[in-house]
């Protein structure tokens, strides 16, 4: 019987974290923002039928990048777990926070313990019902909880794009102000981003039951005008 | 959180979710034999819908009765079930509220885990399967007969079925009416209907025939001016579900009553 190879744990975790990263920083990043009436999520995706951007909640959206299979899963259990949970208790029970943990329980569950990692980023978005219980977590393919406030940058190139943001974004932006933020930190200065090749979604306090809201190619238009 | 593989995923319906979960659905509290006829379980009335030109107009009283009591007094019969459709009961209360809960969240989980939302006559049939399911309570006295009408963003027109307690689905032409009024309500519409109804008079004939079954029937509340109850009448059109104000209800009511009292 042939013995395998002793590989230190160290450089497995490393492998497959490298392996996660590189899968990631192929795609194309997405911001969400801030802005005075709720989030707004700005994604560069030349799709217009395959979503990085979706609704999970009457309050709670779901952003992803990497690999599309591997996401959209993840959409979908957290759309189930979130139905289950207010069906079981109430609506009001459902909160992003406790989706963000599942989801940093299952992607560090298959982190160790899959063949290979999810090469996904994640962002799960709330709107409060005031200004200040506005929630953004930013989970890692290693299940790692990253929670942010004003804004959040994820996907390929995301630091850079972070900084950016982190200029620009100033509170009490308005639904326009807020998409041109988001993409222009995307595009950064070296490149234009067409209005064609944005997916917009908002979540709105002013929205009622369901907060979550598609801006379509028209509206957005004229939010960019 | 709930992960499934792949030849064991319930997909997009959320009953059966719930059943790959352990939890059970409405459906099974039918394997109980619950003596329903012995039981005094409070009965919801008389619902109508009919079409006009723009799409369905959908009313019902807000009475319900457990024999020959008054139960509710504000009961919703006429619930919306999602942006462009809308739902009425008539039966006993708490299967057919039970129904309609897990209606609601079945179109929107379907809407979310597909990214788009069922077809008008889909839906209908997901409503069809519910009664369906409930076939065993209604044979122990829990009947649950609703009707379902929406708008059909695919053809551009108003559409309405309704239900038998086996979950036989009628696509219905012009109205439809459920319930113990529903004889009185369904002759005022035929007599009143014409197919290009604007929606301010389907709107009166809808009204005007509640009124006529809460006339004649001792299951079904009129006006109520004292409490400030109103009927639930709701307009479905393009635009999606609007519900009728109680002003502009009291409004109309004030008008059939004075009709009523100057014949």
């Amino acid at each position: 019987m042939s013995q395998p190879f002793y590989v230190a744990p160290e450089q497995m975790m490393k492998d497959r974290a490298d392996y996660a990263r590189k899968g990631i920083a192929r795609g194309r990043a997405l911001v969400a923002v801030r802005y005075d009436e709720g989030l707004v999520i700005v994604a560069e995706n030349g799709s217009d039928t395959l979503r990085k951007v979706s609704e999970i909640y009457d309050r709670i959206a779901f952003a992803g990048v990497g690999k599309y299979n591997e996401f959209d899963q993840l959409r979908v259990a957290g759309v189930r777990a979130a139905d289950l949970k207010g069906f079981q208790y109430s609506r009001d029970d459902v909160d992003a926070r406790s989706l963000a943990n599942s989801y940093a329980q299952m992607l560090g569950n298959i982190f160790t313990h899959e063949m290979k990692p999810m090469e996904v980023e994640i962002l799960v978005a709330e709107v409060g019902l005031e200004e200040d219980g506005d929630q953004m977590f930013h989970l890692l393919y290693d299940g790692t909880v990253v929670d942010e406030r004003d804004y959040a940058a994820i996907g390929g190139d995301a630091e850079a794009v972070r900084e950016r943001l982190a200029e620009s974004w100033t509170a009490g932006l308005d639904l326009s102000a807020a998409i041109r933020v988001g993409l222009d930190a995307l595009s950064g200065p070296d490149r234009e981003i067409s209005a064609s090749e944005l997916e917009v979604a908002e979540l709105s306090r002013g929205n009622g039951r369901r907060c979550f809201t598609r801006i379509d190619a028209t509206a957005l238009a004229s939010l960019l005008a | 959180m709930p992960f499934f593989t792949p030849g064991d995923d319930p997909g997009s319906s959320f009953p059966e979710l719930l059943r790959r979960i352990g939890l059970t659905s409405h459906s099974s509290m039918a394997a109980s034999s619950v003596p329903g006829h012995e039981l005094s379980i409070p009965h919801a009335t008389t619902c109508v819908a009919l079409k006009y030109a723009d799409g369905v107009v959908m009313a019902g009283d807000r009475r319900a009765t457990s024999g020959n009591l008054i139960s509710h007094r504000a009961m919703e019969k006429v619930v919306q079930a999602d942006r462009h459709s809308a739902v009425a009961i008539a039966g006993a209360a708490g299967p057919a509220m039970e129904m309609v809960k897990m209606f609601q969240l079945q179109l929107e989980h379907y809407e979310k885990v597909e990214g788009n939302s069922l077809s008008l006559e889909g839906k209908a049939n997901q409503l069809s399967s519910m009664v369906r399911g409930n076939l065993p309570a209604a044979m122990q006295g829990m009947v649950v007969v609703p009707i379902f009408a929406g708008f059909d963003l695919r053809r551009s027109t108003g559409r309405l079925w309704d239900f038998d307690a086996t979950g036989g689905r009628y696509e219905e032409r012009d109205f439809v009416s459920t319930g113990s009024g529903s004889l009185h309500a369904s002759t005022v519409i035929k007599v009143g209907f014409t197919p290009d109804l604007s929606r301010d008079e389907a709107i009166q004939l809808a009204c005007r025939s509640l009124w006529e079954a809460a006339d004649a029937d001792s299951a079904t509340g009129g006006p109520d001016a004292v409490r400030g109850i109103y009927p639930v009448v709701a307009a479905i059109d393009v635009d999606g579900w609007a519900r009728i104000d109680d002003d502009d209800l009291a409004a109309r009511f004030d008008t059939i009553r004075e009709e009523a009292s100057s014949r």
